[in-house]
């Protein structure tokens, strides 16, 4: 395997290999799930081989995580520059964009040209939706980066699940915000994931909007313009979309009001758990302090991490946006997922679970040490909170 | 003219170009970039924390 030689600032040299060069191959595969389903579907007959892609998500990852535990190892910084240069990695990235294409086209294709029961059809909506709900994990990896062809492959696959604003609204919206309650993508504390999706999914797309209407104005365009970078994503997505629809008919409305939604509830849940509940404090001048691993929550679980390019290693990648997928680094003392992030979204599915679970985690972190001064609280659920966990700071062993 | 830097990301904003992109004229003072002006590609360090190169 390929090996990497650095000399450490004392003259020592080091050689390291990456033991998870190829199995990073499994973020490029994850996506082709429903081609599984639709391969046994075919073969046996049976429909609810469809749904199998569910089980994989919600049942085999989050157990995996569970037996495979967590890998807290990083990379030696000295051999970073080279990890970083080496286009093996970026090359999996770029492979993965069309084959989200290929997963909507494939399952719409089965699901408008067979007679499936009226749930096979809409589950295998749902879960060509959530695999295209990777894709926006797949438009964040690349749209975080500063090279033309990155971003660019970011607003194509972006246009698969018809979220064409994230680019901005991530980058330009969500990382200057984290972790404050200015941001629509930064859960709070009481906050259950319901309520979150209703402030996040509309406060993301206006925030993005306004944002690309701002730049355009200075750049003397109208805000309705082929330069929009909203826009652009988005006449993708109309046009594939579209092409769907005349190819496979009306079915094709459900199948992909279903499949869009399925794909946005992806990036809701995400948003949901990366945050919840952390804060960025103001210094003296009223500024919110710059944001620090601490503001993310983590998760080292092996298995979720190799199929999300290193995702849940938020908190490298908040402190430092630019950061390639491979060389994401573990911190000590990171507020930590109680596992990876399909088991963790099965929690902040039920709100109550999720609170009984994560508000103890929240507040026993060590640079909150039970003060709930530092915490990012639901306004409404603030009298309750206080009135639960005491308004003075509590030890915490 | 001067140039000044992100040091998180390394974006570099010089004076005399400007950033097309981000729609600031060539010649525009980073003086004149809006208050909240934050690092167009990494968005960690706000105007005041970019150095003068």
């Amino acid at each position: 395997m390929k090996g990497y030689t650095a000399s450490l600032p004392n003259g020592e040299a080091i050689h390291y290999v990456d033991k998870k060069r190829y199995l990073w191959l499994l973020s490029v595969l994850y996506p082709l799930q429903p081609f599984i389903g639709i391969w046994l579907h075919a073969s046996t007959g049976h429909e609810g081989w469809l749904l199998l892609p569910l089980a994989i998500g919600y049942v085999v990852s989050p157990l995996l995580d569970w037996a495979l535990g967590e890998d807290t190892n990083n990379p030696p910084e000295a051999v970073v520059p080279q990890l970083d240069r080496d286009p093996y990695y970026r090359m999996l990235t770029y492979l993965v964009v069309p084959l989200h294409f290929a997963s909507l086209i494939g399952a719409a294709w089965w699901a408008g040209t067979q007679s499936l029961s009226w749930w096979a059809f809409l589950g295998l909506a749902a879960v060509t939706g959530i695999v295209s709900g990777l894709g926006i994990n797949t438009g964040h990896e690349l749209g975080h980066k500063k090279s033309k062809l990155e971003r660019t492959l970011a607003k194509i696959v972006l246009a698969v699940p018809v979220y064409g604003h994230f680019w901005i609204e991530h980058n330009r919206g969500h990382h200057r915000d984290v972790s404050t309650p200015e941001d629509p993508a930064s859960a709070r504390m009481g906050e259950n994931i319901y309520n979150f999706a209703r402030r996040e999914i509309p406060g993301a797309f206006k925030r993005a909007w306004a944002t690309e209407a701002e730049r355009l104005l200075r750049r003397d365009k109208p805000v309705w313009s082929s330069d929009n970078q909203i826009l652009q994503s988005m006449a993708i997505s109309l046009a594939l979309q579209l092409g769907l629809l005349i190819s496979f008919g009306w079915p094709m409305i459900p199948f992909l009001l279903v499949h869009n939604v399925f794909a946005w509830w992806q990036l809701t849940s995400a948003n949901y758990v990366e945050h919840y509940g952390l804060l960025r404090l103001k210094d003296a001048n009223g500024r919110y302090e710059r944001c620090q691993p601490h503001h993310s929550w983590n998760s080292n679980h092996v298995f979720s991490n190799l199929v999300l390019f290193h995702l849940e290693r938020h908190s490298d990648h908040h402190a430092h946006p630019l950061r390639r997928y491979q060389s994401l680094r573990n911190f000590d003392d990171l507020p930590t997922l109680p596992s990876g992030y399909f088991g963790s979204y099965l929690l902040a599915w039920a709100p109550l679970l999720w609170f009984r679970v994560m508000d103890k985690r929240l507040l026993s972190l060590p640079h909150v040490a039970g003060d709930l001064a530092k915490v990012n609280i639901a306004p409404d659920k603030r009298d309750a909170i206080y009135a639960r966990y005491g308004r003075r700071p509590v030890t915490t062993t | 003219m001067s140039t000044y830097r992100c040091q998180e990301c390394g974006y570099t904003y010089c004076e005399e170009q400007g950033d097309d992109h981000e729609g600031y004229r060539p010649g525009t003072p980073f003086s004149a970039l809006p208050e909240d002006f934050t690092c167009p590609d990494c968005a960690v360090r706000r105007k005041e924390e970019f150095e003068e190169i």
